[in-house]
């Protein structure tokens, strides 16, 4: 670690990696109650369950994109952090808020929690995602700015380059399209058109910025490869992204009240979209084999490879597979989309942040070389259990997903209802329950894995 | 395949492809914040429509339910469910929701549960109003049959 206040990064990691465990515990509550209707009912509905999932999971993303930003940006402007201390209260106001919302979510009935956080000055909650209390919203606000700040002053006095520039273009884009999450009109196809400009352009434009930032960060480091030739890779990376990303945002505008031009355009330029994920992989690989170095860290390329195959697959194939405005048409809302989203998640977001994790954490705990065999090897063992656990668990909801659209969605008459569907597809979800449980003991596996001690010789 | 392709060229790809996608989606955003209205019948979102979809709100109905596709995959479709379960008739229809709304949580053991929320009948027939309205959108014929 070459400056002092890049330590500012690991209780974000930390913290992250918390929230992973504990939004991973509420999917399988949530794959339980789709076995068992009464699993913990009335204490935790299932819709609160799935707030909680997926609330922790965006802002445990939100935490580790924080924490790599405070590692690399110092490193990469070489300087020290614009105010370490601004960091320290960042976190510690952004986990407050965070735990708190979480409770609120878990122990006060929704509508009042809405009542006793005066939703009616502002409504803002009860939209997927976006079911965090307006205060919760504007403290988000609030901490991504004082977060953008400190790290754009670091970046402004200190060295640019390509990869803390697209960076910072990412996370000024993340906070910017938040804002959206304040528009909640009366027309609820106004309200779904501008909410996606939330969600969509997050995953499929902008965090994709911060994705190729951390992943050439790391490529760097990891291979010694030069600078001309990462920052080629990431403008083409970003350049097919935002291209193929921004007017694929149509792939969500097909059935919900808008016009139908979207039908075509929001079909052809989201089956671009893979596009910037299969680069990725070329990267990653070629990064590789051109290196350098053999730096003592193997994990690290380890996740860096992994994060672009997953990457690839769960958005790149599994998003392709119902992209098409005709096959959208049967499996739009089904469980083929859980499929997706799952695999999507895990593949780009979840595994950049085990990438700079493994990266940068024995670093900072006084290992500039990277762990040591024995721990790499249990962390090489929770990398295999978590991959193939996401690998099952979506292939389980592709099953799922095909049975739904072939008894509920394509038959034109003696269609089954939505319920007696989901009776039929019991079996597949306990399977999806098997493989969730792995990605749980293989993320334990890989907390574990910061607890091998090595034999001195 | 990269060799021929400097980091100029890349980030000059990089700075058009993006601004020409930006300016595209913009000119498609206010062409359909145009059109919304109509495909939608705003005029016809009278105040306890409004109401009701802030009771869909407060209440997080989407935790479990999809509208329109988007939502929760746990529990029916409910854009179309006044041609589903009110035949289209707006009396049998509330009706219809206001003994649903009573009776949960259904007493059937193992059955996916739907929480007991108290709401007052005008809530109920509020919430009603906004299904309605929302039935009536123009989305390009979806869902492929009644069962959503
Ligand atoms: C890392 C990037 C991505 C992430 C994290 C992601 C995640 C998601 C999630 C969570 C949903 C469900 C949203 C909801 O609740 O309604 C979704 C829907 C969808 N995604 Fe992605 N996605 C990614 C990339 C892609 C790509 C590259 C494509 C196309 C090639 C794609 C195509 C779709 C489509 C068509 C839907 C709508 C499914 C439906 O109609 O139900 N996604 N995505
Ligand atoms: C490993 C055990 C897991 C289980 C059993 C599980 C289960 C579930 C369930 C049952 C839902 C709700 C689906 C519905 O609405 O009916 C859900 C939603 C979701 N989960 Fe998980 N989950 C797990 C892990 C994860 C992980 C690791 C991620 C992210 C990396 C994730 C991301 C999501 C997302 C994005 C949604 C919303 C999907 C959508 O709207 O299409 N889950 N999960
Ligand atoms: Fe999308």
């Amino acid at each position: 670690m070459k400056y002092s206040s890049q330590m500012v990064a690991k209780p974000y990691f930390i913290f992250a990696l918390i929230l992973l465990a504990g939004e991973i515990l509420f999917g399988l509550i949530m794959g339980t109650q789709y076995i068992a209707g009464d699993f913990l009912f009335p204490e935790i509905p299932f819709n609160v369950a799935r707030m909680v999932h997926t609330n922790l999971l965006i802002v445990l993303i939100l935490f580790g994109f924080m924490g790599a930003t405070f590692y690399l940006v110092p490193e990469e402007s070489e300087r020290e952090l614009w105010s370490p201390l601004l960091a320290k209260i960042t976190f510690w106001v952004f986990a407050a808020a965070g735990v708190a919302t979480i409770l609120g979510y878990l122990f006060v009935p929704y509508a009042t929690l809405a009542e006793i956080t005066m939703n009616e000055l502002l409504p803002t909650m009860g939209r997927e995602f976006l079911e965090q209390p307006t205060i919760t919203k504007i403290g988000i606000v609030i901490v991504v700015l004082a977060f953008i700040l400190n790290v754009g002053m670091t970046v402004l006095k200190g060295r640019k380059t390509v990869i803390t520039v697209v960076l910072l273009t990412g996370l000024v884009g993340l906070a910017v399209f938040f804002l959206f999450a304040f528009y909640v009109p009366e027309n609820l196809v106004m309200d779904k058109f501008f909410w996606w400009y939330v969600v969509h352009l997050w995953v499929e434009g902008v965090w994709e910025l911060i994705l190729g930032a951390i992943l050439s960060f790391v490529l760097i480091k990891v291979t010694g490869v030069d600078r001309e030739h990462i920052d080629k890779w990431l403008y083409l990376i970003i350049a097919m992204t935002l291209v193929s990303g921004i007017v694929g945002t149509g792939h969500h505008y097909f059935f919900i009240g808008t016009p139908d031009y979207w039908l075509w355009i929001g079909s052809i330029a989201s089956a671009v979209e893979p596009l910037p994920f299969f680069l990725m992989i070329l990267y990653a690989f070629s990064m590789a084999k051109q290196r350098r170095i053999d730096h003592d860290n193997k994990m690290a390329l380890t996740w860096a490879k992994g994060t672009a195959v997953m990457a690839f697959l769960g958005a790149g194939v599994w998003g392709f597979l119902h992209t098409l405005a005709p096959i959208n048409f049967y499996t739009h809302g089904t469980q083929l989309t859980a499929a997706h989203g799952h695999l999507a998640f895990f593949g780009a977001y979840i595994m950049i942040l085990f990438t700079i994790i493994s990266y940068a954490m024995p670093i900072m705990r006084g290992r500039p070389h990277g762990n040591g065999p024995k721990a790499q090897a249990v962390e090489l063992k929770s990398f295999w259990m978590m991959v193939i656990g996401m690998l099952g668990l979506t292939a389980a909801l592709t099953v799922a997903g095909f049975i739904q659209v072939s008894l509920q969605r394509l038959p034109d008459v003696g269609a089954l209802s939505f319920m007696a569907t989901q009776d039929e597809i019991v079996s597949v979800y306990k399977v999806r329950l098997a493989f969730g449980i792995l990605v749980l003991a293989g993320l334990f596996t890989y907390f574990y894995s910061f607890f091998v001690k090595e034999e001195t010789a | 395949m990269t060799e021929r392709i400097t980091k100029n060229m890349a980030r000059n790809i990089y700075f058009g492809g993006s601004i020409f996608a930006i300016l595209v989606f913009v000119g498609l955003t206010f062409d359909t914040v145009q059109q919304v209205p109509k495909l939608s019948n705003d005029d016809k979102i009278t105040e306890s429509v409004a109401r009701g979809k802030n009771l869909w709100e407060v209440n997080n109905c989407v935790g479990c339910h999809t509208i329109m596709g988007e939502g929760a995959y746990y529990a029916p479709e409910l854009a179309n469910v006044f041609d589903r379960r009110g035949m289209k008739n707006e009396v049998a229809f509330k009706a219809f929701l206001q003994g649903w709304m009573a009776a949960q949580p259904l007493q059937e053991p193992g059955r996916r549960k739907m929480p007991q929320f108290n709401l007052s009948e005008s809530q109920v027939n509020d919430i009603a109003d906004f299904l309605i309205w929302t039935s009536r959108i123009d989305d390009n014929e979806w869902p492929p049959n009644i069962e959503g």
